[in-house]
């Protein structure tokens, strides 16, 4: 077990070093007067030879391993360029509404994890029975469905026609009092610091405007769930260990809730990381559509305005924050698993 | 053909192949049922003036204008046929690559299996819809460029797929055999190993070319897709985004501009994950369980 995660511990700076480089060989399409953008705030002021200088200065038109060397270091420093979008350095930016678009993932992962297992494990245990194909035409319909229609229709609905659950994060009043000074922001999290701060009106507000982004993200991301725990639970439930169980004289409630279940877990822990990845997929659609000032909204009006160091930025974050969980969802794995830890 | 007869028997995948096939109905017979004007290029929506806001469905434009006045219907017959391009090229492409590259990276094994599997991670490491919006909003606009930022970043799961299928296939006998008499790695790659390995690809790839559709309109929607005016499902869309609230009293004014498209797509995907699922089941008939 240690040699696996030493040798995983060991690979994680080789990916992400061709990480780095795929994001910087995504760079180089771009010409040299757009790339100057990363590093010059109020571009526009600049003259023509002016620009020419600045590409001197910043050395863009040197040989691409002393330029890739150079970005690196930036990057490592922490500099990853000006974000025209946001007015401000990247790093800021990213720093600045990574909080709020956690909150809206954390919230979706829950309804994603919990009705996906909970539709999986009815859907194996009811296997070519009409439940079973129920919940398949749902997981084949919500698939299908394009979250971003689906995210302006459920707008439409509620917020348009029944006006329960606006867009955007929290409504005037309440954004007043977020940034007042008698509001501390611990966390950067609406719902966790209104709850903090012991301000009960603000944590509402913030529930009622998460309501609509988090069902819209979720429900792409459930469907999979619930497929990988329908046929690992069918797996099981074909396992010696269950039979034996049965024969005891179990009910079939304690054989799915103490036998089966736990063990068909196994295969979703692995979705943790694809999970991560689709939400982030996710986030920019949806942020987009509920004017949710997190990262997603952020680098969609950032690829719209060709506004490449917010595009970078956010792509080499994600990558990073992917390969992590990747990491730790290996490691988990090991420990929860005692087959895996013992052979 | 003993798959296709099980398809046909099963509802669910029946429903699929119908769908498609209507679709693909559509998309033949476009210049028949919505015909472009003369001399001009059939895939540009025509517009019945430059009013910003969308015109509900009347005469002659029998699913509305949307804003700009893009008439909404001839975009979406017209977009079915970009959707078909878009759904087979990319998924072609990404199967014929990623197959390649799993079936040589499992079949040699040791550093050749390693390397590609560390660049199969690298890729992997950017969630698609981000990986693919990064290298379009660089490329440029155009549908051409959303396919190639799709085929990019699309081949990693054939590779993986395929890795694993050869990785059983190449421990078998027949395999030993053909090597003992002297058969040559490219000719046993290509008329033992794929055959036998290649059939869990037709799966992913039957899925994926809704899925890939429903990526383009994805980008499309986000304003990174086809140019403006071009006839693709995720624009449409895209249009209606400023008109998702109705005027007050009238929720639902501009509905027109959301639902009609949003179908489209939705039936397009719907119609290949149906018969995909089904596939899947007839492949592996363990997934339909018996206790």
């Amino acid at each position: 077990m240690l040699a696996f995660i030493v040798r995983r511990l060991l690979l994680l700076p080789v990916v992400l070093i061709g990480v780095s480089i795929l994001i910087f060989s995504m760079l180089q399409f771009v010409h040299p007067y757009q790339r100057i953008f990363a590093y010059v705030p109020n571009i526009e002021k600049i003259s023509a030879e002016g620009l020419d200088q600045l590409i001197e200065q910043y050395g863009l038109n040197d040989p691409l391993p002393v330029q890739y060397l150079r970005w690196v270091g930036q990057v490592l420093r922490g500099n990853l360029g000006w974000s025209q979008i946001a007015n401000m350095p990247v790093t800021t930016a990213i720093a600045q509404r990574f909080p709020a678009t956690a909150e809206l993932a954390l919230f979706a992962f829950i309804p994603v994890i919990s009705l996906g297992i909970w539709l999986g494990v009815i859907a194996a245990t009811h296997c070519g029975r009409p439940l079973d194909h129920l919940t398949r035409v749902i997981a084949i319909s919500g698939w299908s469905f394009p979250s971003f229609v689906f995210g302006i229709l459920v707008l439409m609905l509620f917020y348009g026609a029944l006006d329960w659950f606006p867009p955007g994060q929290l409504s005037f009043w309440a954004e007043n009092i977020v940034h007042s000074d008698s509001f501390t922001r611990f966390t950067g999290m609406n719902t966790l610091d209104a709850l903090i701060n012991g301000n009960l009106r603000v944590l509402l507000d913030a529930l009622r405007h998460l309501v609509l982004p988090v069902i819209t993200l979720a429900y792409v991301s459930w469907a999979l769930i619930m497929r990988v725990m329908r046929s690992s639970m069918l797996e099981v439930l074909r396992q010696d260990y269950v039979t034996t169980a049965r024969s005891k004289g179990l009910t079939e409630r304690t054989i799915i809730k103490k036998h089966a279940r736990r063990n068909a877990l196994m295969p979703v822990i692995t979705l943790g990381g694809m999970t991560i990845t689709g939400l982030l997929s996710g986030v920019v659609i949806t942020e987009t559509i509920f004017n949710y000032k997190g990262l997603g909204q952020w680098v969609a009006a950032g690829a719209l305005q060709l506004d490449t160091p917010t595009v970078l930025g956010f792509a080499l974050f994600s990558g990073i924050l992917i390969v992590v969980a990747n990491l730790v969802v290996d490691i988990v794995y090991v420990f929860i698993d005692p087959r895996v830890r013992l052979s | 053909m003993k798959t296709l007869k099980k398809l046909v028997k099963n509802p669910a995948s029946l429903a699929g192949l119908l769908i498609i096939a209507s679709l693909a109905a559509v998309a033949v017979l476009a210049p028949v049922l919505a015909p472009p004007r003369e001399g001009r290029n059939p895939y540009l929506i025509p517009r019945a003036g430059y009013s910003e806001i969308p015109k509900p469905p009347r005469e002659g434009h029998a699913f509305g204008t949307t804003q700009g006045q893009y008439d909404i219907y001839y975009g979406i017959i017209w977009g079915t046929r970009s959707a078909f391009k878009v759904g087979l090229i990319v998924t072609g492409s990404i199967a014929v690559l990623g197959v390649l590259i799993g079936t040589v990276a499992s079949y040699y094994g040791g550093l050749v299996d390693e390397t590609v599997m560390r660049i199969v991670d690298i890729f992997m490491a950017f969630p698609f819809l981000v990986a693919a919006m990064t290298l379009t909003s660089i490329l440029g606009k155009g549908l051409d460029r959303v396919m190639l930022a799709l085929i990019a970043f699309g081949w990693m799961k054939y590779a993986r797929v395929m890795r694993s299928e050869v990785l059983t296939v190449k421990e078998k006998m027949y395999i030993e055999a053909s090597r003992a008499i002297g058969v040559g790695d490219l000719r046993i790659m290509l008329r033992h190993v794929l055959p036998n390995a290649i059939f869990p690809v037709f799966v992913v790839a039957t899925m994926d070319i809704g899925s890939m559709v429903l990526w383009a309109s994805a980008l499309s929607f986000l304003g990174l897709g086809a140019e403006v005016g071009y006839a693709d499902w995720g624009q449409l869309i895209s249009f209606s985004r400023n008109w998702m609230i109705g005027s007050p009293g009238n929720p639902f004014m501009y509905w027109y501009t959301v639902v009609y498209p949003g179908a489209a797509i939705f039936l397009f995907v719907l119609g290949w994950n149906l018969i995909g699922d089904a596939f899947r089941d007839i492949l592996d008939p363990r997934q339909q369980g018996s206790h």
